[in-house]
């Protein structure tokens, strides 16, 4: 049984989505390439739902999406001026015909 | 970047209201009490014990938006909390220009201090894509649909920025989402002004139009390189600045990859619809001097 507790005129917590992980949404996700992203922070500007960030890797600027929310919706993909976001099919997804 | 607006909402992939959302609350620095009309916005970020609002956030009913920030503004000012945030509404085009016009004006007129944020995707999509007063001549939608009676719709999209100038509010302009950075410069400015302002942000959603999320941005930033969504700011009434448009590409351009267009390319009366998109196009061009 799952207890929800109610409050008055319908009040939540802030920033309670996060427990609804998004990322089994969509069929394609992003894959950065660490070389050419030159963390112009345009995908993180763009991105629907927030889940790409500019962080700090080996010393190195690079982004860095966060599957557990990505959608798939290839925004990022269509801003980045670096060609550095390549759109890749889940495992799920590869269906072969035989 | 800090979370004002949390992930785990439920937008489709490739929605522009939320780049509109979340870039506003980023300029803002997440100092805002926000009033939100029904809508899309509202339907996918304040599910219950699912809310993605990281700031004071308040949702009433369709048409009162504006009377419930005018409200919250009001009570502010009377406490004397001036200084703890903007008073921010996030309304759709439906809730703006036909269901809310009449509170918005009324928000206007007594000229609050409150920032209205209008985010126009050209129909109610929230419950399916019905025809709003912002929906743009020829769109097939399920209350104007294309077929042997109609090319959809028939009328012209209502001109909110103008009504909003109208009013005399000091501070008017309109915006796209592709292009954030001016989006967040102009809220910037502003809540500068001391009164109401209003800013129109054109969103492209990719199931009423018929679009995949990868044509969002690019098609948002054809709707501004063909004229048809001018981006303009209003200080004071005076026009100050427009965004210049280098080779103003044709409509056709802009309409075709969308879904809600397709029939004007071979409808019989397609044709005089298209020519009529494109005058519009051109009457705003020569408006607000948009060719360099």
């Amino acid at each position: 049984m799952v207890k929800v507790k109610i409050g008055l005129g319908g009040v939540t917590e802030p920033l309670v989505s996060k427990n609804m992980k998004t990322g089994d949404w969509g069929t394609e996700y992003p894959v950065v390439d660490e070389e050419k992203c030159t963390a112009c922070k345009n995908c993180e500007i763009y991105c629907p739902d927030g889940c790409i960030k500019v962080v700090e890797k080996e010393g190195k600027k690079v982004a860095v999406p966060d599957y557990d929310y990505c959608k798939g919706c290839w925004v990022c993909f269509t801003v980045c001026p670096a060609d550095a976001i390549k759109m890749e099919v889940k495992e799920l997804y590869k269906v072969e015909v035989c | 970047m800090s979370e004002y607006f949390a992930p785990g909402h439920g937008a489709c992939p490739g929605c522009g209201l939320t780049i509109a959302v979340r870039n506003t609350l980023e300029a803002l620095e997440g100092k805002v009490f926000v009033s939100n009309s029904t809508g899309c916005l509202e339907i996918i970020s304040s599910m219950y014990n699912r809310s993605a609002w990281g700031v004071p956030y308040i949702h009433s009913l369709f048409e009162n938006a504006g009377a419930v920030a005018a409200g919250i503004e009001a009570a502010l000012k009377a406490l004397g909390r001036k200084d703890e945030g903007h008073v921010v509404v996030f309304a759709g085009d439906g809730a703006t220009a036909d269901i809310g016009i009449g509170t918005l004006s009324g928000m206007f007129d007594r000229n609050h201090d409150v920032l209205y944020i209008c985010l126009d995707n050209e129909a109610y999509q929230n419950t399916g894509n019905q025809q709003s007063g912002l929906t743009p001549p020829g769109a097939n939608t399920t209350t104007t649909p294309a077929g042997k009676i109609m090319p959809g719709k028939l009328g012209r999209k209502k001109d909110m920025v103008s009504i909003a100038v109208a009013h005399g509010i000091p501070y008017v302009a309109s915006a796209s989402v592709a292009f954030p950075m001016d989006i967040r410069r102009k809220v910037k400015r502003a809540v500068e002004f001391e009164g109401a302002k209003y800013i129109q942000i054109h969103c492209p959603c990719v199931t009423g139009w018929g679009i995949q999320g990868k044509d969002a941005v690019p098609l948002a930033r054809l709707a501004v390189e063909t004229a048809l969504y001018p981006i303009v700011e209003f200080e004071n009434g005076e026009l100050v600045k427009v965004r210049k448009i280098k080779d103003r590409k044709p409509v056709e351009e802009y309409l075709k990859p969308q879904r809600r267009f397709r029939h004007l390319f071979r409808h019989p009366e397609g044709k005089k619809i298209l020519e009529m998109i494109q005058k519009i196009a051109d009457e705003n061009a020569k408006r607000y001097n948009l060719d360099i």
